[in-house]
């Protein structure tokens, strides 16, 4: 073989491409030479956590990825879900954490195409789009840079794009200090009939490079994502990719057109990795070799070499296999929105991935090694030690209940995101029934009558740390609840597992944890997870986050006129408490936030009564019994209370008269399975009734009226100053 | 009566348009794309939203030098009813169909939330199912609408009744000038404005204040 090897493969290059020297070992015994730099590149690109998934696969495999609507579990671009009538809806979640903190309105903005274009690679046009944010704490010198790039990052290419963001989260604490989590979810909507996969099939045919060009920016990106931060994160920079919005807005208008055509055979998008990582993926899952001509990849720069064009993420490019007879038609489509269009190469029947560059041979490697048969690790791990039980009565009352309420609903976890969410564009493609500030965002089926879907993305990290299989089922169960809340029938959910460095044990111990009560959760809700992501090594010097398992979950309404809102309540409603009395106070937002506390453990999740609940308030909403409806979480009843009226702008007179316990637990407990209904006064009985023959838990807790919320002689605070306290802070913040 | 919906590369509106235009008027509007040098005979012709040529160089000003401008241009001298919304009227302005210019929102930032308009004339194609001072609300959804023009200009406009639009006070969220909105050509029939009511037309968007506008220019009898 005349492969040039002008670069001497040294254990510092070993290492810093990420390879351990195991792996090394293992290159060495797979192709029984020393690699190319190339081949090298390509390894390290192959073999890293991000693509690989070599430390948390052994435990992915346990969740539940089927269900009798699931369509396309995990391993594709995005999980396919059946919503009736032939439509499907397409989604993941994936995380973009790393780079946005090396450069965050790239980082972000490239993060938020990536998940768009995984979902149109599908045959997919997105319909909904949310981020889930987590920055460092708000005093920390370097938040406000990040957030504000972040939020113009995910802003500028989703508004560009055109793509509507119905919800997410934003979150402060220091433990994001130095590793912020940028989390991307989109959802697509196809024909079960019109779904494309990644598998090639077919010898001899055509390989085709569509969308932008390839150029320097991002090499080597899916390494630095797999690695811990540092001082020397600065260097970093050029590891991350640079986005195109318009080019991305071109390139789902032509693919969409092509896969009409019925030309394309596989399709797979170039994220992490570029061209290494699409044109391996579509050969191993189709039993092929890929053959690679370089000299025929459109560059936009000079004298690239193999090494770079083939770990350059450059975004919003795309790899098929097409029909050979079909070639001009594609091609034309893609001259018509500008687009690169280029035969790059050939599917093969030797299982080997070979490239070619300026007629030389620069890499020539068994195809199923680097992709699906990449290492796998069975890490040590340790289970995090139970914590010991915090009763109400070891916890602090506070001193003003009022003033409580008002620290908490202006605190900057507990403040409207408003100003982050107005810089999205909520309302374009004219289908949103629920923009962000609601349990879920909601929108409309196009082309069918009643049809709409929720969506929500849910996590409580600090219930991960103190506990992680509770952490994971209530990360689970909030996504559900959320969707629950509107009405909408929960189908399915992706999962963005975000965690520390996994060769620790105790990191380990997390991410198992996690994923096995994310698992039971699931299981008991029949709430499959269809697609994911993992991203680990979320640590700066030494330092993890907290650990991290974003839930982002899609449900169903059949009739949308009958879906529930935060702030629907009238005048005289009644309102209504479903699930238990509030008691927990350990890691809750009352602890943390007035009592500066984060000890005790999590709440326990009783996914019978998470489910029972749950299929209550969804028959009430169904039936039309209910004007809104909003779940119990952080800061609990009170924060319940206070968020719809907040919504209404209505006020509230409470009782806690028929409930035991200490007044601050009734109030601020984050006891689980929980929601608030308002529903008319005459209907008010018989849900109680319905209730109490479905064995629901329930509470009158008053009515909807005046311009206060008052709950017996403990709070009694103007409406407009809950409004003034919860919308300031953020303005304030980033002024 | 008819209507067509300009599509350029980068507009992503296109579709909200079609879907308005289609419900208002019971008739699917004919597509014109960017390389087309005729247009079809229609009454009212829309260029929607979006972000044409990725707004590079500057909002609207690759879309006014495309080859179907001069096809536009055409049919306004005629007097084709023109509608620009958003980066349509970016586009306008950049085609010289509309005076002024729109600059970046004074926040810097892009901004995605409903405001109030006061219609300012009622007395055009585009707004006679309003009554002059109505306060109608509207979404708006952009990053540079930011409108500004010399003060002769604007004593020109103010003059002629020109300004259709105004953010009700107090909801003005992107620093233009005399709260300006929208603004119509001296002949009446070219209008330009930031908001969208293609987005607030039915019961699924919570309300139909935008409706009037195109039911205005097709002449649709009001439900």
């Amino acid at each position: 073989m005349t492969i040039p090897n002008s670069i001497a493969i040294t254990p510092e290059l070993v290492a810093s491409h990420g390879l351990k020297p195991d792996e090394y070992q293992r290159i060495l015994d797979l192709i029984g030479r020393e690699p190319t730099f190339t081949e090298l590149g390509i390894f390290s690109a192959m073999w890293n956590e991000h693509c690989s998934y070599k430390s948390s696969k052994k435990w992915l495999r346990t969740l539940p990825t089927k269900g009798p609507r699931v369509i396309q579990g995990p391993g594709e671009n995005a999980g396919v879900v059946d919503i009736d009538d032939g439509d499907v809806v397409v989604f993941k979640m994936e995380s973009h954490n790393h780079p946005s903190y090396i450069e965050p309105y790239q980082g972000a903005a490239t993060g938020v195409g990536g998940i768009l274009r995984d979902v149109f690679t599908m045959g997919a046009r997105p319909i909904a789009a949310m981020n889930a944010l987590r920055f460092g704490a708000p005093d920390h010198p370097k938040t406000r840079h990040l957030v504000s790039g972040v939020v113009a990052g995910v802003g500028g290419y989703g508004n560009s794009f055109g793509v509507p963001t119905v919800g997410g989260e934003v979150e402060f604490d220091e433990r994001y200090n130095g590793n912020i989590l940028v989390n991307a979810f989109a959802a697509g909507l196809a024909k079960s009939d019109g779904i494309f996969l990644s598998e090639a099939k077919g010898v001899g045919l055509p390989v085709v490079y569509l969308g932008a060009k390839t150029g320097r920016d991002g090499v080597g990106g899916a390494t630095m994502a797999s690695a811990e931060f540092d001082e020397t994160i600065e260097e970093k920079r050029p590891t991350v990719q640079v986005g195109d919005p318009f080019t991305e807005k071109c390139l789902l208008e032509a693919c969409l057109e092509l896969m009409k055509t019925g030309a394309v055979i596989a399709i797979q998008d170039m994220g992490a990795a570029g061209l290494t990582c699409s044109a391996v993926e579509m050969g191993a899952k189709g039993g092929l070799g890929i053959e690679l001509d370089l000299d025929s990849v459109p560059v936009r720069e000079d004298r690239m070499t193999a090494y770079e064009m083939m770990l350059s993420e450059s975004q919003e490019r795309m790899l098929m296999v097409l029909k050979p007879e079909k070639e001009e038609e594609a091609k034309a489509i893609f001259v018509k929105w500008g687009l690169d269009f280029a035969i790059v190469g050939k599917t093969t029947d030797d299982l080997r991935f070979r490239v070619l560059h300026q007629g030389v041979e620069v890499a020539n490697l068994p195809i199923k090694e680097l992709g699906d048969e990449a290492p796998e690790y069975d890490r040590p791990w340790k289970a995090s030690e139970a914590r010991p039980a915090l009763p109400a009565s070891e916890v602090a009352e506070p001193d003003d209940y009022n003033a409580a309420l008002l620290q908490l609903i202006g605190s900057p976890n507990q403040s409207s995101r408003r100003w982050v969410w107005e810089q999205y564009d909520t309302f374009i493609q004219g289908n949103s029934l629920q923009r962000p500030g609601g349990d879920a965002g909601v929108v409309r089926v196009d082309g069918h009558p009643t049809k709409a879907l929720a969506f929500s993305s849910d996590v409580t990290p600090r219930y991960v740390e103190a506990d992680p299989v509770e952490g994971g089922k209530q990360a689970v169960a909030e996504c559900w609840r959320n969707i629950t809340a509107t009405g909408a029938e929960p189908l399915a959910a992706t999962d963005n597992l975000n965690f520390g460095n996994p060769e620790k044990p105790e990191i380990m111990g997390q991410l198992v944890g996690a994923i096995q009560g994310i698992g039971e959760a699931c299981r008991a809700l029949d709430f499959p997870i269809v697609s994911g992501n993992v991203s680990l090594y979320n640590e700066t010097n030494g330092v993890a986050i907290l650990p991290t398992p974003t839930i982002a979950g899609v449900g169903l309404l059949p009739d949308w006129s009958k879906m529930a809102r935060i702030g629907g309540m009238q005048d005289g409603d009644v309102l209504i408490m479903i699930g238990g009395d509030g008691t927990h106070l350990g890691s809750s937002i009352y602890l943390r936030d007035v009592l500066n506390s984060t000890e005790g453990p999590a709440p326990f999740v009783e996914l019978a009564a998470e489910r029972q609940n749950g299929d209550f308030v969804r028959g009430l909403i169904r039936n039309d019994q209910v004007t809104a409806c909003h779940d119990i979480s952080d800061g609990g009843l009170a924060l319940a209370l206070a968020e719809m009226a907040m919504s209404a702008t209505k006020g509230m007179s409470v009782s806690l008269v028929d409930q035991r316990g200490a007044t601050h637990a009734l109030l601020f407990g984050e006891d689980q399975a929980r929601y608030i209904v308002a529903v008319p006064s005459d209907l008010a009985n018989f849900i109680g009734a319905g209730a109490e023959s479905a064995g629901v838990p329930f509470r009158r807790l008053g009515t909807v009226g005046g311009d206060r919320l008052v709950v017996d002689g403990v709070i009694d605070v103007a409406i407009v100053d809950l409004v003034n306290a919860n919308e300031s802070w953020f303005p304030a913040f980033m002024a | 009566m008819k209507s067509a919906v300009v599509q350029l590369p980068g507009l992503n509106r296109d579709r909200d348009m079609i879907d308005a235009l289609t419900k208002i008027s019971g008739q699917a509007p004919v597509t014109v794309w960017q390389t087309e040098t005729e247009i079809p005979d229609v009454d009212l012709i829309v260029i929607p939203g979006g972000f044409s040529y990725g707004d590079y160089l500057r909002c609207g000003a690759i879309a006014a030098r495309m080859p179907v401008m001069q096809a536009i241009r055409d049919k306004a001298e005629k007097g084709v009813k023109v509608l620009g919304v958003c980066n349509g009227f970016q586009i306008l302005v950049e085609a010289g169909l509309l005076p002024g210019a729109l600059m970046r929102n004074t926040s810097l930032r892009f901004v995605s939330k409903e405001v109030m308009l006061e219609v300012v004339n009622a007395d055009t194609h585009f707004t006679r199912t309003y009554e002059k001072g109505q306060l109608i609300r509207c979404p708006v959804a952009h990053h540079d609408g930011n409108y500004f023009v010399d003060d002769a200009t604007l004593a020109a406009l103010e003059d002629g009744n020109q300004v259709v639009f105004r953010y009700a006070a107090g909801t003005n969220p992107n620093g233009s000038l005399g709260d300006i909105a929208g603004v119509i050509n001296a002949h009446g029939n070219v209008l330009g404005m930031m908001p969208h009511p293609e987005n607030l037309i039915e019961a699924a968007h919570g309300g139909n204040d935008g409706r009037g506008i195109f039911a205005s220019a097709l002449e649709v009898i009001a439900a």
